[in-house]
This record gives structure tokens, sequence and C-alpha cells, in this order.
């Protein structure tokens, strides 16, 4: 029942998590990781991991986890038990309650949450899950030693998972719904799977009912193409027909998401709310994968660190003083700004003890700028108590700011 | 909590008396290691209420396969020998075990 105050908080310890983490933590934030169960995510429930670049083999999903969490504590980031149950997104700071009951508040929010595997609802498959129907080929394979199964799904993490399976299985049946030799995964494992003399192929089909009494007995397998039915007797059912977000909890937040969950963001990993970024399988992207999650972990960071450093100053420089303060928006870029500034400082000077005066480059702050509609280099604006009580874009000749600034 | 097997499971389970929880697991179940604290805590919570038991699968398959255990990770309350209540993969959270727990003393 504690409220622990942060920096930022990450919410999901997978891959795109704990590479936040690091990063964060490297760059001296006060990190915390929010994760409900061990660090790793769903990499953690797979065993072979031959993508990581860097380890080809010899390295399974759990232990590079183990790694990815290892380092983030390392550098002084927080790993905790917990799930955070609702949030709070409307304040100044972030406010995350958690199951436990815990309040955390934070600058800046990583939404890391990821995603689980997609059920199909086919009948029969919610009440025999756990009775022959997984969604996780580490867990429960040993199960099924010796024993027949059938693999629904044939994109690159069902065929993977499928090959680790034959390591126990008599036979691993693939209902594939493309045509003869057409698999969703790539080449390289295409090739390999066709090789494996325990995997069995069924094309143009697809299945529609699991049935079993108490455990799972047998699936109705239907050929598209003809219409046919196939009663097929198996031992077990293993689902992979991609994920869901975990983004349940988020709903109601004013965090955008597509119809199917996923959270659209930035180059710079920004959502909608400003200071809430996502990372990882969670958001709307092309390639979802333990490498892509944790580069995502590092621009959400990165970005994060900014985005705090710039509020902190804004507020401090602009928002808080007690004086009148007139800020010149300028960029690099601009050369109208390069020859302008220096009558601004000029006229700042000129009026010190009365007027404080900020530059902010538009080029590298465009959050700040675009908040108070401010679009082009140069403008100059006037802030007091607070607010913004006056903006000027260019052309504005000199003596008409030394007329603002005396009437300010 | 006891850890249970094919020799002893008739009679820490299915013969003893007043409620007995087991919980289905094995090291390669990751799930299932991510719970084990939290089971281990409501073990000690409900120490005085409800007898709390282990079962590594991999040392055990056929029992639990017997027992129509084919996925991980699960727990099961028994009463007189029967299968009062059962949780199963993601439903096989703490808070849910909490309340088969409190349902199955009452």
């Amino acid at each position: 029942m504690a409220v622990i105050e942060r920096d930022v908080v990450i919410v999901g310890g997978g891959p795109a998590g704990l590479a936040a983490a690091m990063y964060a933590a490297r760059a001296k934030l006060s990190t915390v990781v929010v994760e409900k169960g061990n660090p790793g995510g769903q990499c953690r429930t797979t065993y072979s991991m031959e993508n990581y670049p860097g380890f080809a083999r010899g390295m399974t999903g759990p232990e590079l986890m183990d790694r990815f969490a290892e380092h983030a504590t390392e550098f002084g980031a927080e790993i905790v038990r917990d799930a955070v149950a609702n949030v709070d997104f409307s304040g100044d700071r972030h406010v995350l309650h958690t199951a436990k009951g815990d309040e955390y508040r934070a600058s800046a929010v990583i939404v890391a949450v990821g995603a689980e595997p997609r059920t199909l609802n086919l009948p029969g498959e919610h009440e025999l899950r756990g009775k022959g129907v997984s969604y996780c080929a580490t867990c429960d394979a040993d199960f099924f030693e010796e024993l027949d199964i059938v693999v629904i799904g044939n994109g690159d993490a069902a065929v993977e998972e499928a090959m680790y399976l034959t390591k126990f299985v008599n036979s691993a049946t693939m209902i594939v719904v493309h045509d003869e030799g057409v698999l969703d995964a790539t080449a390289i494992i295409r090739d390999r799977a066709f090789k494996n003399p325990k995997l069995k192929w069924v094309w143009n089909s697809v299945v529609e009912e699991i049935a079993g009494d108490g455990i799972v007995e047998s699936v109705t397998v239907r050929n598209i193409r003809t219409n046919e039915r196939t009663a097929l007797a198996t031992n077990g059912v293993f689902l992979f027909v991609g994920t869901i977000p975990k983004t349940d909890f988020l709903k109601g937040s004013g965090l955008t998401m597509d119809a199917r969950g996923y959270v659209p963001t930035t180059e710079l990993l920004e959502t909608n709310v400003p200071g809430v970024f996502c990372a990882g399988d969670a958001r709307v992207k092309y390639l979802r994968q333990v490498v892509t999650a944790a580069a995502d972990g590092a621009v959400a960071a990165v970005a994060a660190e900014k985005y705090i450093h710039e509020e902190e100053t804004f507020r401090e420089s602009v928002l808080e003083p007690e004086l009148p303060v007139m800020v010149a928006f300028w960029s690099p870029t601009s050369q109208a700004s390069l020859d302008f500034l220096p009558a601004v400082e000029r006229i700042a000077r000129e009026r010190k003890g009365q007027l404080e005066f900020v530059k902010i480059d538009i080029y590298k702050n465009q959050r700040v700028a675009k908040r108070y509609g401010i679009e082009q280099a140069p403008t100059i604006a006037f802030f007091r108590g607070g607010e913004l009580v006056e903006k000027a874009p260019w052309p504005t000749t000199e003596q008409d700011l030394e007329l603002q600034a005396n009437r300010i | 909590m006891i850890e249970v097997n094919k020799e002893n499971f008739e009679a820490e389970v299915l013969q003893a008396s007043g409620p007995v929880l087991v919980d289905f697991w094995s090291e390669k179940c990751e799930p299932c290691m991510a719970l084990v604290p939290e089971v281990e805590a409501l073990s000690e919570r409900y120490a005085a209420n409800m007898k709390f038991c282990k079962l590594n699968v991999l040392e055990n398959r056929r029992l639990s396969i017997g027992q129509k255990v084919l996925g991980l990770p699960t727990i099961i309350v028994y009463k007189n020998g029967e299968k009062m209540a059962e949780l199963t993969k993601d439903e096989a959270t703490a808070a849910n075990i909490e309340s088969m727990i409190k349902g199955q003393i009452e």
C-alpha cells in the first residue's frame, strides 16, 4: 500500500521492458519494472532461440532472459513482482495502481506488456485446455512423449515449436490451410521442417472441433477444397496462431489503441499520451521478435529520458519563474532565426531583472513547440505565471519586439 | 509443501481427510516456476485449513495423465479422493488460486 515515486515505470518485463530498463538505468533515471511473473515474457516459454544476433546455437529463451534481467539490475534498475491493474494518465505525473495495492507515480511510463497466444475459440478448445490443448510447447511437451499430436498454425513460431515437440512426440501432424508445400514460415525453417521425419502434413485443411471426454481424443479436420470432414485421433492439440496484445487494462485510460488492442506509436515510440511510450509486441509494428523488442526498449528509454529532461527544463525555466519569460523558439536549420537571435538576445539583456529569457530549439524539441501551436522558427512567445500570453511568428521587426517586450 | 509422487499420492492426497491442494509443476514450465512463490505464500497463509502438496509431472507422468492433467500449470483441490476444483493455464493465477482455496474451506 505504498506510494512509490520513480522517473520511469516500465510495465512488463519481457525483452522490450528489460532492455528499456537497462537503457533508462544507465541514463541515471530511477527505474522500476513491474512484471507479474518471472522476467522474460513470451521469450521465457521459447526453448530454441536461434535468431538473436550473436547466439546462433546453445542459447535458450529463459537463459537469454535471465541475462537481460541481470543486465538491467546490474545498472540499477529494480524489478518488482506485481501486476498493474489500472492507470491514470490524466495528471502531470502518471499514476499506476497494482494488484498488490501499491501506487507508482512516474514522469514517464513505458508500456511493454507484450502479447499472449491467440485462441481460436474452436468447439472444445476452452474446455480441454490443460487436458491436451496447449499453447506452450516447453510447458507441456513432456506429457506427450511417444504420443501423437496435432499442430495448428504454419508461421515461423508454429513450425519451430512443432520441431521442438518432435523431440518428444511420436508424430506431429501439421494442419495447414495452404496448398501443398506452402507455409507462412520462412524458407530456412520450412526446408528444415520438410526434412523432419516426425512431422506429417495435412494440406488445404482447418481444424473445426476438438473432442474428448475429459482429455483430448480427436479433432475434426475439414478440407477447404472438398469440404470433406475427417475425424483424426490425437492425444494433444498445440495451437500457434499468432498473438494478441495484453493491453486490456489500458482501456479507458485515454491511450489510443487499434481495433485489436495494439498501440500505435511514433518513430520515437510515443503514444498519443505525452510521457507514455509503448515498446515491444504490444505496439503496432511489422516484426515481432526478441531483437526488435529489445530495440524498441532502447528507443523508448532514450525517448523517455529526453522527454523527462525537456519537460523538467521547460517547467523550471519557463513555467515556474515569477517574472515574465520571453521564449525564442528557434531552429539551427532556419537562417532567419540565426539572423534574428542576436537582436532578441540584446532586447533580453536590456530588460534583465524585468524579463527572463529562454531559447528553445524547436528542431530538437518539437513537442513543446507543438503544444503551444508553434510551427515555425523563429517565433517569440511570452509566458507569465505558467501561461502563454502572447506569441508572434516571424517576421517580427526589432522595434515591434521591443514594444511587445515593454508591454509585457 | 509436501512433495507427492506415485508412491504416496494415494495416501497423502486421495485418502486424506480434509481438502488437499496439489500443484502440478515441472522445472521446464516457466509459468509454473513463476507461480511457486505465490503458492508457497498461500500454503503458509492457509496451512491451518488445507494440506498443500506439489507434484513434479516429469517424474510422475503417468500419474498426472491418470489425473487428466495434460497441461501446466494445473492446480487441483481434492476432497475425499475427488476433484473439487481445478485451475489450469492462464486461469492459474495467485488471485484465482486464493479464491478457489476460500471456496473449498468454507
